[in-house]
């Protein structure tokens, strides 16, 4: 398997989850245990980093920093900016 | 003639480019679910208060900047003053701070090369790796193969990769943590007496610090 250069979406990520982790918002462990709750397939179909986003959100979801609705609401919004992830910033 | 990509895995309906390559995907490949999420638990962090954009960028930066030469420098000390060895092995964390490197509240441990035995790294539960320290892991440390193979058969693995050892070595496989995590100080390579630590440092690869290579020759 080749190397690549990660996305910029991904390095966000990466960075999200350091910074939260520093702030206090989650532990590791929190990760770890959300991780795992994804299941073995989880494992199978979704690549690193879409893992690491979910178990960063479920964490700041429980850690009550915003609401599953809010979330919801705001992917909506971002799925109607346009078709790209370029496109789908705000601003 | 354009080029023939048959096994080319991302096909869109682009179709070529003026010189006949397949475009390739650059950031504007269609918005996936997890990158609308990436977005919106961002934004959320960033409208609450908890984090700032530039705080996100700056971290960025900051592992971008983390490469192996990072540790490459520090295992060049190591070969070249017995103190600084002796401190690296009793706690690499430390021991990189103390040459200015900002590795975080990162518990890190160096383990030798010697004659006798060989060290490999690997995290088995998913992608744990000094980081901090070498920059991201490569791809491959990630994958389900290496990280099963790399218990499994070692030996195996090590010889694809180049690294032949005799069946006397000892091979000593360290499953990495998120709370520990290990860097091999690799044997220096004979011929290199008298040499000054940064051509030293030009011969430690990143594989020879997870232990799936051995330092250059020079």
């Amino acid at each position: 398997m080749d190397g690549h250069d990660f996305a910029l979406w991904e390095k966000r990520v990466d960075a999200l989850m350091v910074l939260c982790g520093a702030k206090g918002f989650f532990t590791v462990d929190g990760l770890r245990r959300a991780l795992e709750d994804m299941g073995e397939d989880a494992f199978e179909k979704h690549s690193y980093y879409e893992r690491w986003i979910a178990a960063v959100n479920q964490n700041l979801v429980e850690a009550g920093i915003y609401s599953l609705e809010e979330l919801g609401t705001r992917m909506e919004e971002i799925a109607a900016r346009g078709p790209t992830y370029g496109a789908a910033q705000d601003g | 003639m354009p080029h023939d990509h048959p096994n080319h895995s991302h096909d869109h309906d682009h179709g070529l480019s003026p010189s006949g390559h397949p475009y390739r995907a650059d950031n504007d490949e269609p918005l996936t679910y997890w990158q609308r999420m990436e977005i919106a638990v961002r934004e959320l962090l960033i409208e609450k208060g908890r984090i700032t954009a530039a705080e996100i960028a700056n971290q960025i930066e900051v592992m971008d900047a983390r490469s192996p030469a990072n540790g490459a420098a520090v295992v060049a000390r190591a070969w070249s003053d017995p103190d600084f060895k002796a401190r690296l092995l009793a706690d690499a964390g430390a021991a990189s701070r103390e040459m200015g490197f900002d590795i975080g509240p990162l518990n890190l441990i160096a383990v030798e090369n010697t004659d006798t035995t060989h060290n490999l790294i690997v995290c088995t539960l998913c992608s744990c790796y000094p980081r901090n320290l070498l920059g991201l892991p490569p791809d491959w440390y990630k994958t389900r193969e290496y990280r099963s193979r790399a218990v499994r058969e070692p030996r195996a693995v090590l010889r694809e990769f180049g690294v032949n050892l005799p069946d006397s070595t000892r091979i000593r496989v360290h499953d990495s943590t998120a709370d520990m995590r290990y860097i091999i100080l690799p044997a220096r390579p004979a011929g290199t007496d008298g040499m000054a630590e940064p051509d030293l440092a030009r011969l430690v690869t990143r594989d020879a610090m997870i232990g799936t290579g051995l330092a250059r020759t020079p």
